[in-house]
């Protein structure tokens, strides 16, 4: 398996082909198609219910489609086609893919058993291999980087809210991802410290090249961040485009009035 | 055997009613829970991993542990093993029987763990055995102290059925002295209150880890 940093520049990141996602009689998704090229940072807007979160849970294998095919890098997530015949790939492969991808919960998922550097040294040291030094000093740059480095001891219980979702989007980083999930991270904060959250993942997205997949309700962040944005309803893409675009000049209906219930214009 | 409060039999009791008291009762307590925790932990992580048929088997086994009295299985293993010291039987039926009841206390301690923990796994692409290990059985036992510290106390107080099959405890020794001296007034008692005397902090001491993870969680 070729590493993520020799891949050919050109080959998407993500790529959905037919993808298909059912609960029970409830189809979520159908026949979706999209690409998301190598550093791109797309973010997914559209009303609750259209199937953004299932879009993320599919990328990180959280959940399974039941048609179609889900590519990283060009290669498949946890199907392949063989001889027209769809077959599920091993867990073994599977969680090769996953270390390419991080991706940051609305409720943090934080370890409550670990305090906040063991929560950003389990994975590195167990999954990654590093030693412990090597991700302890890892550890302290990203918690520099988010701005809790008086915070090493701490145990998730004892941090605030916003405080928890900057040590999770330090403990997704510390996997060094290829690819971000980021799904409503700002969503369980209050509305004053939302923005010390952004301000993060606004520097991190200037200071990386990591591909990032958004869902967010926070316009301004979206519009910063992001070089495309596309609209979902009815599981299906009607709309795409630069975040200048989509925002001032939506020619879908649904995009309109989505954006005008959401921007309150 | 006639009225009155005797003093003399507290005193005169109490070393035979300790010695038992601390060379079987309390042994068979913490030997017992020590085997009944470790072993309920690895009934109730196999039952879940194991191939249908050996799981299905293994709940058939815990329940039928869990549907007889241990009076029952501590006599039975006696009888089926004589070759081995009574003592060690005690203990191991002890272990054995609370390890049933502690697996069904692990069970919902595990499933008490939220979903976005084992997500968060996921997505950090932790192994499965790292994922037990190193954050749901650690938060599923936090979870169940109280109820494991419960059971213990459970254990310690049915550990009078050891005369059953002949171990000196302490209830056995108080009933030789009693037999012995012909009074058995004073030396139950005493041997009641040893009981609460060493219940009660233990119980109190679950209530404050009761508390206190009701604070930090
Ligand atoms: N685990 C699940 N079981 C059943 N239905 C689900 C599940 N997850 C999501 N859904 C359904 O899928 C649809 C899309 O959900 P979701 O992807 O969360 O939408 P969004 O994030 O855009 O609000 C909704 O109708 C939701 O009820
Ligand atoms: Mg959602």
């Amino acid at each position: 398996m070729p590493s993520p940093r020799d891949i050919d520049p050109s080959t998407p990141a993500i790529r959905f082909e037919g993808v298909e996602k059912r609960f029970g009689d409830n189809v979520v998704l159908q026949g979706l198609d999209f690409e998301v090229a190598r550093g791109d940072r797309v973010t997914l807007i559209g009303p609750s219910g259209s199937g953004k979160t299932t879009i993320l849970r599919l990328v990180m294998t959280l959940e399974e489609a039941n048609e179609g095919y889900i590519f990283i890098d060009g290669q498949p997530l946890t199907h392949t086609d063989e001889g027209g015949k769809r077959v599920a790939l091993k867990e073994r492969h599977r969680n090769e893919m996953r270390k390419r991808i991080g991706m940051v919960f609305q409720q943090f998922n934080l370890f409550p058993n670990m305090s906040v550097m063991e929560n950003l040294i389990e994975a590195p040291v167990h999954v990654l291999g590093l030693s412990k030094a090597d991700a302890v000093e890892r550890g302290r740059e990203l918690l520099a980087r988010v701005g809790l480095v008086d915070k090493e001891d701490a145990h998730p219980s004892s941090l605030s809210g916003g405080q928890q979702q900057r040590v999770a989007i330090a403990r997704a980083l510390a996997m060094d991802p290829e690819i971000l999930l980021l799904d409503e991270v700002t969503s369980a904060l209050d509305p004053e410290i939302v923005g010390e959250v952004l301000e993060i993942l606004r520097d991190v997205a200037r200071t990386t090249d990591i591909t990032m997949l958004i869902v967010t309700h926070e316009m301004h962040f979206a519009r910063d961040v992001s070089n495309r944005v596309m609209m979902f309803d009815g599981g299906r893409v009607i709309e795409q485009g630069d975040p200048e675009t989509i925002f001032t000049a939506p020619t879908h209906e649904r995009t309109k009035s989505f954006l005008s219930a959401v921007l309150g214009t | 055997m006639s009225g009155g409060w005797n003093w003399q039999h507290v005193w005169d009791s109490l070393p035979t009613l300790l010695e038992g008291f601390l060379t079987v009762t309390l042994l068979v307590t913490v030997v017992g829970s020590v085997i009944a925790a470790v072993l309920g932990l690895v009934l109730e992580l196999l039952r879940r991993s194991a191939p249908a048929p050996l799981a299905a088997l293994l709940t058939f086994v815990v329940n039928f542990i869990r549907m007889t009295p241990i009076v029952v299985q501590l006599m039975f293993a006696y009888f089926a093993l004589l070759a081995l010291d009574p003592l060690t039987i005690g203990i191991v039926v002890f272990g054995i029987h609370y390890a049933t009841y502690m697996a069904e206390v692990y069970r919902a301690g595990i499933d008490s763990v939220p979903q976005g923990q084992w997500e968060a796994t996921t997505a950090l692409s932790m192994s499965r055995g790292r994922t037990w290990r190193a954050v749901i059985v650690p938060q599923a036992v936090r979870a169940t102290l109280p109820s494991l510290g419960n059971y213990v106390i459970s254990m310690f107080k049915d550990t009078p059925f050891l005369i059953a099959i002949t171990v000196p405890d302490m209830i056995s020794n108080a009933l030789r002295y009693g037999g012995d001296h012909f009074r058995f007034t004073e030396v139950i008692v005493v041997a009641g209150v040893i009981f609460l005397i060493a219940s009660y902090p233990t119980s109190v001491l679950i209530r404050k880890l009761e508390q206190r993870i009701a604070f930090t969680t």
